[in-house]
C-alpha cells in the first residue's frame, strides 16, 4: 500500500480526521450540556415517571404475594379463555409447575409483571403512533429512521443516557426495554393499516364515514390480524430485553442470568433461559390463538 | 320522497398533479394521448353532460379505460373533477364543503361496488345495517330496517353468514341490500353486476327492475355489457375515451348508431328484445286488422304472441286501447334481423 500512497497526495491517502482537540471539546461540551440538564430537570422527571413505577411495584407485588395456586388458576383460565385450545392450556400448566418446582417462581412473577406492563405500555404508545404514521406519508417519513436507530442502535448504548437520567432501577429498566420492544408495534400498526383494502375504504367513504368513523369500522378490525403480529412481536422482544434491563437493576430472571455469566454457573444459567424460553412460547402461542379467533369469519372460504 | 334528477355539465377530469392546468388546452383540442406524452397527464374525462332522469334508470356504458368508472365517482365525489359541475336537485356536489358531502353521501346516495367491497368481518346483517349506523340510527331501528331489506332481495336464513361464506352473487345481494338500507334518493352501481356470472347477473337486473318499479330512484348504472345496458337502461350513455358519443334511449342508440364504434357494438345487440312495435308500424290504413298489441311492447314478445295465436298481421293499440297503427309478422321479422348498418342509413 506504500507504494500507492507514495504516488498520492497524503490528504488522500490518510483519513483527513478532525484534530483531537477538537472532537475532545465537543464530546465535554455535549456530555457536560447533559449532565446539567439531567442535574436541572432530573427531579422533575423523577415525578413524571412516578406512576410508572407505583404501577410496577403495585403489579410485581401482586404477582409475588398472591399464593402460587391462585396466580397458576388465573393463568391457566387467561390461556384458556385467549387460546381455546386445550393443547396450549395445559403446556402452559405444566411449564409454570415445572417453573416452580426448580426453584424459579418468584423470579418468574417479577419478570412476568415487568413483560406485562413493558408490553401493555409498548401498545399505548405503539398503536396511536402507526396510526398516525398510516395516517400521512410525512409522519411516516419521520418517523421511520427514528424506529430504525432503535432497533439497530445497541440496546447498551442508550443504557447510558436512561441510567443518567433515571439512575439504576425498575423505570429506567422498563424505558430501556419499551424503547427496544415498541418499534415492532409501531411498525406493523401502520403497515396493517395501509394494507387495508382500497375498495373496502371507498365502500365506507361512499357510505360517508367520518375519519373517525372508518378507523373504528374498517381500518381498525382489519388491520387486526398485523397489530397481533405486531404485539406478539412485542411480547417476545420484551423477554429478550428483560435480560439486558438487569444490568441496570431489574430483578427476575434476567438478575439470574447476569449473575450465571458472570461467575460461570452453567445449569443455574441455563434454568433460567428455559424459565424464559417457557414464558416466551406460552406468551407467543396464546396471543398468536387469540389472533387467529378474532379472524375466524375469514376461515370458511365459500367453494 | 321524490328523486330528482342528476345534472352533469361541461365535466373535465385530467390526471396527474397539475390537471388544471391543461383543461384549456385540452379544451382547444389537445388529444388523449398528446396529453399524456408531452405532459405526462391522463385525460380521464372530457366535456361531459348528461342529464340523468329523475326516478329512472341511467345507464353509463363504455368499455375498460373508457371512463365510466371514474364518471360514477364524480356523483359522490370520491373523485374530485378538474372542472365542471355535478347538479343534484340545483346543488353542485363539486362545491359541497367536506361536512356537507359528508351528510350527501350519508342520506342522499348509496353505491354498489363491482367486487361488492363488504366488511369482511361483519356478519351480513351488520353489514346492511353500515350506512345506518354511520348516519347515527339507532340499533334497533336500523336492523328492523336491515332484515326487510335483506329479505326482499332473498338472503333471509343469512343474516348471520359472513361475506366469505356466501358466493358472488350472494354476495352481492348484500351490497344491494347494503345500498337500499340507505334508503337514499341515489342509488350507485359501478358495474355492480360485472363479476357475477351470466344467470345470476340476469337474475339480480331482474330484482334490480321489480324494485325499481316501486321504489322509483335515480339510478345511475356502470356497466361494459351492452345487453345490460339496454335491458335496464331508461336511457343510456355510451362512453369512449373518456368522451360522451351518444347518448339516448335503447332503441335510439340500436336504430341510429352515431358512428361505427357504436355500429360495430350494436351489430350484435339482440335488436328483438330492444324495438318497440310502434317504432316499425305503419299508419293504420282501414280498419285494424288480427290480434291488438300493446305500444311499448318487444318485437320478440310481438312475435311470440303472434304465432302463438297464429295470426300474421296485428294492430297497435295505445294505453286507452285506441288503435294507433299496424304491422304483419315479416315486418316484424325483417326488423329483428336487419341490423341498420351505418352505410344503410347514409344511403337512404
Amino acid at each position: 500500500m506504500a507504494s500507492i500512497c507514495s504516488v498520492l497526495p497524503a490528504l488522500l491517502c490518510k483519513f483527513p480526521a478532525i484534530d483531537d482537540g477538537t472532537i475532545r471539546l465537543a464530546r465535554k461540551t455535549i456530555d457536560d450540556g447533559f449532565k446539567g440538564f439531567v442535574r436541572s430537570y432530573g427531579d422533575a422527571i423523577d415525578t413524571v415517571v412516578q406512576p410508572l413505577q407505583w404501577f410496577l411495584n403495585y403489579l410485581e407485588g401482586a404477582f409475588v404475594a398472591s399464593p402460587w395456586i391462585l396466580v397458576l388458576i388465573v393463568m391457566v383460565a387467561v390461556v384458556y379463555y385467549g387460546s381455546r385450545n386445550i393443547n396450549i392450556t395445559i403446556g402452559t400448566a405444566l411449564s409454570m409447575i415445572a417453573i416452580g418446582l426448580v426453584g424459579l417462581w418468584n423470579d418468574t412473577m417479577i419478570t412476568l409483571a415487568m413483560v406485562t406492563v413493558c408490553t401493555l405500555i409498548s401498545i399505548l404508545i405503539g398503536i396511536p403512533i402507526g396510526i398516525l404514521m398510516a395516517r400521512s406519508d410525512r409522519v411516516q417519513s419521520i418517523v421511520n429512521p427514528v424506529l430504525d436507530v432503535m432497533q439497530t442502535m445497541p440496546s447498551f448504548v442508550y443504557l447510558i443516557p436512561v441510567v443518567m437520567i433515571f439512575g439504576i432501577g425498575k423505570v429506567p429498566g422498563l424505558i430501556a426495554v419499551v424503547i427496544y420492544a415498541v418499534p415492532p408495534m409501531i411498525r406493523l400498526t401502520n403497515l396493517g393499516i395501509r394494507l387495508v383494502d382500497q375498495e373496502v375504504l371507498e365502500a365506507a367513504d361512499a357510505f360517508g364515514s367520518s375519519a373517525w368513523q372508518k378507523l373504528k369500522n374498517v381500518q381498525m378490525p382489519l388491520a387486526l390480524p398485523t397489530i397481533m403480529a405486531g404485539i406478539n412481536q412485542t411480547i417476545m422482544m420484551s423477554l429478550a430485553m428483560v435480560v439486558v434491563a438487569s444490568m441496570i437493576g431489574v430483578g427476575g430472571l434476567g438478575k439470574n442470568v447476569l449473575q450465571a455469566i458472570a461467575n460461570q454457573f452453567f445449569t443455574v444459567g441455563f434454568l433460567n433461559g428455559f424459565a424464559l424460553v417457557g414464558i416466551a412460547i406460552i406468551f407467543d402461542r396464546t396471543s398468536q390463538a387469540f389472533g387467529r379467533r378474532l379472524q375466524k369469519h375469514s376461515e370458511v372460504i365459500h367453494g | 320522497m321524490a328523486s330528482h334528477a342528476i345534472e352533469v355539465k361541461n365535466l373535465y377530469k385530467i390526471f396527474g398533479p397539475n390537471g388544471g392546468d391543461y383543461v384549456d388546452a385540452v379544451k382547444r383540442g389537445l388529444g388523449k394521448a398528446e396529453l399524456n406524452e408531452k405532459h405526462g397527464h391522463v385525460l380521464g374525462l372530457q366535456d361531459i353532460n348528461i342529464s340523468m332522469p329523475a326516478g329512472g334508470v341511467m345507464v353509463v356504458m363504455g368499455l375498460s379505460g373508457s371512463g365510466k368508472s371514474t364518471l360514477i365517482r364524480h356523483i359522490n365525489r370520491l373523485i374530485d373533477p378538474t372542472a365542471g359541475e355535478v347538479l343534484y336537485d340545483g346543488v353542485d356536489v363539486c362545491k359541497m364543503s367536506d361536512n356537507d358531502l359528508r351528510e350527501f353521501r350519508r342520506h342522499k346516495t348509496a353505491m354498489v361496488f363491482q367486487k361488492f367491497a363488504l366488511l369482511p368481518h361483519r356478519t351480513v346483517l351488520d353489514n346492511t345495517v353500515y350506512g345506518l349506523e354511520i348516519q347515527g340510527v339507532g340499533k334497533a331501528e336500523s336492523e328492523k330496517r336491515a332484515r326487510g331489506w335483506i329479505d326482499r332481495v332473498g338472503l333471509q336464513g343469512f343474516e348471520n353468514h359472513y361475506p366469505n361464506q356466501l358466493s358472488g352473487g350472494m354476495q352481492q345481494r348484500v351490497g344491494l341490500a347494503r345500498a337500499l338500507t340507505n334508503d337514499a334518493d341515489i342509488l350507485l352501481m359501478d358495474e355492480a353486476y360485472s363479476a357475477l356470472d351470466p344467470l345470476i347477473r340476469v337474475d339480480m337486473q331482474t330484482v334490480l327492475l321489480d324494485l325499481q318499479k316501486e321504489l322509483k330512484k335515480t339510478v345511475v348504472f356502470i356497466t361494459h355489457d351492452l345487453d345490460e345496458a339496454l335491458r335496464l337502461g331508461d336511457k343510456i350513455a355510451i362512453l369512449r375515451d373518456g368522451r360522451v358519443v351518444q347518448q339516448g334511449t335503447g332503441q335510439q342508440i340500436v336504430l341510429s348508431p352515431a358512428d361505427d364504434y357504436i355500429t360495430a357494438f350494436v351489430k350484435e345487440v339482440n335488436r328483438g328484445r330492444v324495438i318497440n312495435v310502434e317504432t316499425i308500424m305503419r299508419p293504420l290504413s282501414g280498419n285494424p286488422e288480427g290480434m291488438p298489441l300493446e305500444m311499448g311492447m318487444v318485437l320478440e314478445s310481438a312475435a311470440r304472441a303472434m304465432t302463438g295465436a297464429h295470426v300474421n298481421s296485428a294492430h297497435v293499440v295505445d294505453a286507452n286501447g285506441r288503435p294507433i297503427g299496424a304491422l304483419d309478422l315479416p315486418t316484424i321479422i325483417s326488423a329483428m334481423v336487419t341490423p341498420t348498418s351505418h352505410e344503410d342509413k347514409r344511403a337512404a
